[in-house]
């Protein structure tokens, strides 16, 4: 069983836990996800590592409520435990030999993005983010990113937060003024990290996406993530989470991720009436 | 005086019908007098040839005699001295081409049920015989144990029983390997896989799961943390595809995953999170166990028309024999020299059809069976909702990757030698992680004579 050491609200749909895990935390690295289940007929969730302490062998994530199993994962407190917990899986972002990066966020997409920015800041690197929300009551992690980084730029859909617009829009705004990224990371919507890699691959930039996919086991035994890469078939647990932008089949991922949309929906509003009669 | 008549006594199963729309075991297993009365067909033979048959050389015809005196708890001794999963092997050894294949009651007639008689024997002593065995006397050695399937089990089984502290890390949250997320509940009730697991427990034997090597741990860290010997029984897990044209679609599965929602995350019960289609046509493409075990449980699922699609004839066809005929009961359609050569789709990203060839049997490859060619101009399309691949898996390669010294064949599997030693000093493997995909009973061997290996590497180091 692993201890819910601390929980924290971040905005309205997003939360914040810190979990006893040691033996993840002695091996986390940035890029690196865990899976989860919560009880005993739950089902695996994959979640980014945010952060990680190996001192207090404690892991940071930090989730959007969209469906049942993060209602359920919700609904638990400081104290209490998540039944399983296994990581780090994935392979760790690719950070060295890196001097300026563009790193961007789309909503909680930028709870993935943050260790990365992190770990390339501590590296040496000179970090410009980008993040992107619909409207400023979903803004997470601001003054975390602050830290990590020389520049931070806050667009959102509705103009209630930062700047309106998308986060191409200032991407390509930063190139034009002259600013030469060794690469560009990109994690968030799925669309967003398509309009991203077009944008990339009109000015040659290399781009790094994080990937998303439904996944089970993630050790690479059930093949239900996998992607379509340079025209290749690569398992997103094991092959990545992070891959080459420019060769991933969006469409084909895009499409991939609604393959339990009709079960997800149902099981989404009888969590929702559940929880409701409960409280 | 033996019992001659020619055929087994016969299996109690549920109905065809009636067990295609649930999951409950579908063999039911032998009573008391059946099994006597099958015991008593056993002639008894000098020359042994059933146990050359067998993989682990179980004492066939001497448990035997005990099961016909109706000594069921001597008969569980014996086939324990060398099989420590008997309520598995009974279930799921291919028999037909092992132990009763070698019977010599086969030649005129059926052979003695010996897998049937083994599965009684381990049902009876289950349910009878309660009394936990005594926890062995430390020796004082730790030896860790990679995978937790039938090969990882059985090496950790023996080991215990010499003294050895035994840890078991397991990458998924419950124990078993494929006994648990890819053989299904209605041939082998997960009960039977966790009252096994138990008695290991109770044995001494530690099982982490959750622990992912390779991961969350390296084979490197295991020998810092004083784990003398490493014992690598990870399996072979990783899905092949075919790479056609719309494999990637929607509705398009790997056996693997759909029998892992169905069995590990019990999909197919009410009340569990974890989702899986419910299609109305399916076609499975394969032609061994696993390919049978995807289709019945789309059938259980309630699919009203599944398609095995397999690109030789029956005769080649490598699933145990009784589980092709289970699935025939059951409705499953078997389209024969035949083989998909593209996935069709629609607007929306789901399959809607497989478009086939037909093929026909040619010369005889390395294997020795006849190599299937394509028959030109023969394209034609089976209408389906849902694809699944059951054609191979292979060794996953995250330890190969993450271990040094540790060599492989050209097929990903890791190279022993018989003993189970491999490349790498303390590091011993076996079952499908070696082998490639096999059966229960060759992994059980291979993690058997590991131990035997480990236990000698040890005490002479
Ligand atoms: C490597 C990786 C890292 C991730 N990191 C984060 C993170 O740090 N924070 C975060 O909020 N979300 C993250 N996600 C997404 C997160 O896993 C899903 O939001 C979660 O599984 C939803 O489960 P649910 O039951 O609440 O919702 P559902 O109703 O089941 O699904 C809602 C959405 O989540 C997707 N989804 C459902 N099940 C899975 C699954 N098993 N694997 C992947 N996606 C799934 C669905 O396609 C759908 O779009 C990550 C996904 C992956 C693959
Ligand atoms: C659907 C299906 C039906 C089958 N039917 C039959 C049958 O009827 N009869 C028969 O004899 N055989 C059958 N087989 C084959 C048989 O199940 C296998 O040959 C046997 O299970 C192999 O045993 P193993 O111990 O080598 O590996 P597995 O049973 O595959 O176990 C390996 C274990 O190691 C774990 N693991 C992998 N990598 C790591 C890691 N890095 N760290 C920690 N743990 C790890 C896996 O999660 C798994 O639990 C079937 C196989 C399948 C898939
Ligand atoms: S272990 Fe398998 S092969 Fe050996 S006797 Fe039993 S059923 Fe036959
Ligand atoms: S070969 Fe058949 S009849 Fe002879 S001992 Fe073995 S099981 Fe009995
Ligand atoms: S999640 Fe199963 S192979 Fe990636």
């Amino acid at each position: 069983m692993y201890t819910i050491l601390q929980k924290e609200r971040l905005n309205p749909t997003v939360s914040k836990m810190v979990v006893s895990a040691p033996k993840v935390a002695k091996k986390a690295k940035a890029g690196q996800f865990i899976i989860l289940r919560v009880h005993e007929n739950g089902e695996r969730i994959p979640l980014t590592i945010a952060d990680y302490d190996r001192e207090q062998g404690s892991i940071t994530i930090i989730y959007q409520i969209v469906g049942r199993t993060t209602m359920l994962l919700d609904q638990l407190t400081v104290g209490e435990a998540i039944l399983d917990f296994v990581g780090p899986l994935g392979k760790p972002s690719e950070i060295e030999g890196l001097h300026k990066v563009c790193v961007i966020g789309g909503g909680v997409g930028c709870a993935i993005a943050y260790p990365t920015a992190k770990a390339l800041y501590e590296n040496g690197a000179e970090v410009t983010v980008i993040t992107g929300f619909r409207n400023k009551d979903l803004v997470i992690l601001q003054d975390e990113f602050q830290k990590v980084c020389k520049d931070l730029h806050l667009v959102s859909d509705d103009g209630s937060t930062g700047k309106q617009g998308l986060v191409t829009n200032v991407l390509e705004e930063l190139i034009q003024n002259g600013e030469q990224f060794d690469e560009v990371i990109a994690i968030g919507p799925l669309v967003m990290m398509k309009f991203v890699c077009q944008l990339t691959k009109k000015y040659e930039i290399k781009t790094v996406v994080s990937m998303n996919p439904i996944m089970i086991d993630g050790t690479g035994m059930c093949g239900g993530c996998r992607l379509s890469v340079g025209g290749k078939t690569c398992f997103a647990c094991v092959d990545g989470p992070d891959f080459d932008g420019h060769a991933v089949d969006f469409d084909e991922a895009i499409s991939r991720s609604s393959s339990y949309r009709n079960e997800e929906q149902h099981a989404r509003e009888t969590t929702c009436n559940l929880l409701n009669k409960e409280a | 005086m033996a019992n001659m008549a020619n055929e087994k006594v016969k299996m109690p199963v549920q109905d065809g019908i009636v067990r295609s729309g649930n999951f409950d075991e579908v063999a039911l297993g032998y009573d008391e007098v059946m099994a006597v009365e099958e015991a008593t067909r056993c002639l008894n033979c000098v020359n042994r040839p059933c146990v050359s048959g067998c993989p682990v050389k179980v004492k066939i015809p001497d448990f035997i005699a005990e099961v016909a005196k109706g000594d069921f708890k001597k008969a569980y001794e014996v086939i324990h001295e060398t099989s420590s999963l008997p309520a598995v092997c009974g279930r799921v050894c291919p028999q037909e081409t092992q132990c009763e294949h070698k019977c010599v009651r086969g030649i005129k007639g059926e052979s003695v049920a010996i897998g049937r008689l083994e599965r009684f024997v381990a049902d009876w002593y289950r349910k009878n015989c309660k009394d936990a065995l005594p926890k062995p006397q430390s020796n004082g050695h730790k030896v860790a144990i990679v995978g937790s399937g039938p090969a990882g089990l059985t090496c950790a089984g023996d080991l215990a029983k010499l003294g050895y502290h035994v840890s078991v890390f397991e990458a998924l949250h419950v124990a078993g390997g494929v006994l648990m997320y890819g053989i299904p509940e209605f041939r082998l009730p997960k009960e039977i896989v966790q009252h096994e697991i138990e008695g290991l427990k109770q044995q001494g034997v530690e099982i982490e799961c959750n622990t992912v090597i390779g991961r969350s741990e390296s084979i490197d860290e295991l020998f810092e943390e004083g784990y003398e010997a490493v014992f690598i029984g990870s399996g072979a897990g990783l899905p092949n595809f075919m790479n056609l044209p719309g494999e990637n679609l929607k509705g398009v599965y790997s056996a693997n995953e759909f029998l892992t929602r169905c069995n590990l995350m019990k999909a197919y019960q009410e009340g569990v999170d974890t989702p899986i289609q419910r299609p109305e046509k399916a076609v499975i493409v394969g032609g061994g166990n696993v390919a049978m075990d995807a289709a019945r449980c789309a059938k259980r699922l309630g699919v009203k028309e599944v398609s095995i699609v397999y690109r030789r004839s029956m005769e080649e066809l490598p699933a145990r024999k009784e589980e092709v005929e289970h699935a025939m009961e059951e409705g499953i359609q078997f389209c024969l020299l035949r083989n998909p050569v593209r996935v069709l789709g629609n607007e929306e990203g789901w399959v809607k059809g497989v478009e086939c060839v037909e093929m026909e049997l040619g010369e005889p490859d390395e294997s020795g069976r006849r190599r299937p060619v394509e028959k030109a101009n023969s394209n034609f399309v089976i209408e389906a909702d849902c694809m699944i691949m059951a054609i191979g898996t292979s060794p996953n390669p995250l330890i190969r990757s993450t271990t040094e010294g540790l060599d492989t064949n050209r097929k990903g599997c890791l190279i022993t030698d018989e003993s189970g030693k491999t490349t790498r000093e303390g590091v011993f493997a076996g079952g499908d992680a070696v082998t490639g995909a096999a059966t229960v009973i060759l992994a059980m061997g291979a993690g058997k004579t590991a131990a035997k290996a480990i236990d000698e590497y040890i005490q002479n180091k």
